[in-house]
């Protein structure tokens, strides 16, 4: 283990097992209401995502495949406009890397809690971790001072793998039945979807530097430089998303004012649905 | 029924799928250099207002060079932003930005968007 790099988050002493403060069966029903709520929040844009991917082209099958195989609310809204620009798939690969890699430290911080899981089941559990099981798991087991695995599987697979799924389901074949979807406004939820998600990403000063630079530069790039070299203006979503981020670095961490760092429950509750938020005592705790 | 995307869902697996489980069965993984942590924090900001803001603001007619694009879109994608920084509800902000666009288009205040 390096020693000469600082830990995954900033609260080391957090991943080791806590003093429990609530018996189990006390924090299963605390995780229930939160999953309860997160479920819904799930249903909703995985509705909306299936409505948006049938507006981009994709057949019921494509967006179900993205919703079981991905399974990254996220990336799969960013998908949507990748395949709707023609971007080319390395690129989606690349840029899928970059937005799903904060899944690096949810899993680190989960280790330590997971060692007496069977590996096959905690290769299982690796492909539904999320922002939002990130947050009920690691709330959960700090609550109760070790691991429940089947709170983990409640948190993941109740609360948003299955209805995420379901909501995809009936939001695709609700989209195929609208003759016009300009209509109805459709071709609107991405864009705003989009700069949504985005907005509740900005938890400090750099993030928005980031955003207005990634925007500003794909857009540049777009209308500007893609023409000139006989390239796709989409690959200005590219250029805007690895360089943006470059920008936001440059803004010193004493003046960051970071609220949320990544790895955090505060960073996993805003990279999952907008408009949940665990009522969680470990508030800024990973 | 097309399936000419799930190709595409299998890579996107790839590129998700170690960042997920690397914690999880490495557990000697412990650490990353202070600028990655950094970096990634910025990226999804950046990748996703960049997204959004080529949606609205790009549009490439009839396949010729791309040109700059306004429209009532604009006004729906910020009052989308509005109220998730004000009320943190992306749900609602969708549902305000759909409202929009619709009204806009149905009084013809706005045109359809082409193709």
């Amino acid at each position: 283990m390096r020693e000469d790099v600082p830990a995954l988050t900033d609260a080391p002493d957090a991943r080791a097992p806590a003093t429990p403060t609530a018996s189990t069966e006390e924090s299963r029903r605390r995780l229930i209401v939160e999953a309860l709520g997160i479920a819904a929040s799930a249903i909703g844009f995985g509705f909306v995502y299936g409505l948006s991917a049938r507006e981009a082209g994709f057949s019921p099958l494509e967006a179900m495949a993205m919703s079981t195989i991905v399974f990254a609310g996220a990336a799969q809204f960013a998908a949507i406009g990748y395949v709707a620009a023609g971007l080319a798939w390395p690129a989606i690969a690349l840029l899928t890397f970059l937005l799903n890699a904060r899944h690096l430290l949810y899993s680190a911080a989960l280790g330590p809690w997971m060692t007496d899981v069977p590996r096959p089941r905690r290769a299982l559990m690796a492909h539904v971790l999320t922002d939002e099981a990130f947050a009920l798991a690691i709330g959960h087991f700090r609550r109760i001072g070790r691991t429940d695995e089947g709170g983990y599987w409640i948190g993941a697979i109740a609360s948003t793998f299955i209805p995420w799924n379901l909501a995809t389901l009936a939001g695709v074949y609700a989209g195929g039945s609208i003759a016009d979807p300009s209509l109805l406004g459709i071709d609107i939820i991405f864009p705003a979807a989009m700069i949504g998600l985005a907005a509740g990403l900005v938890t400090g000063r750099r993030e928005l530097v980031a955003a207005f630079a990634g925007a500003a530069i794909a857009v540049s790039w777009a209308l500007l430089v893609s023409p000139a070299l006989a390239i796709e203006p989409s690959t200005g979503v590219i250029v805007g998303g690895v360089v943006g981020p470059l920008v936001g670095i440059l803004i010193p961490a004493s003046l960051a004012a970071e609220r949320a760092p990544l790895g955090t429950t505060a960073s996993a509750e805003r990279f999952s649905m907008p408009g949940t938020r665990l009522d969680d005592d470990a508030e800024g705790l990973p | 029924m097309s399936t000419d995307l799930i190709p595409l869902a299998f890579v996107m697996f790839v590129a998700t799928y170690p960042s997920r489980a690397l914690g999880l069965l490495a557990p000697a993984f412990d650490r990353l250099p202070k600028v990655a942590i950094a970096y990634l924090q910025l990226v999804g900001p950046a990748v996703l207002a960049a997204l959004a803001a080529v949606a609205v603001m790009v549009r490439t007619p009839d396949g010729g060079p791309p040109v700059f694009s306004s429209g009532i879109e604009w006004v729906a994608v910020l009052a989308c932003l509005g109220i998730v920084v004000w009320r943190k509800n992306l749900l609602l902000g969708l549902i305000v930005a759909v409202a929009i666009v619709v009204v806009a288009r149905a009084t013809e205040f706005a045109a359809l968007p082409p193709g």
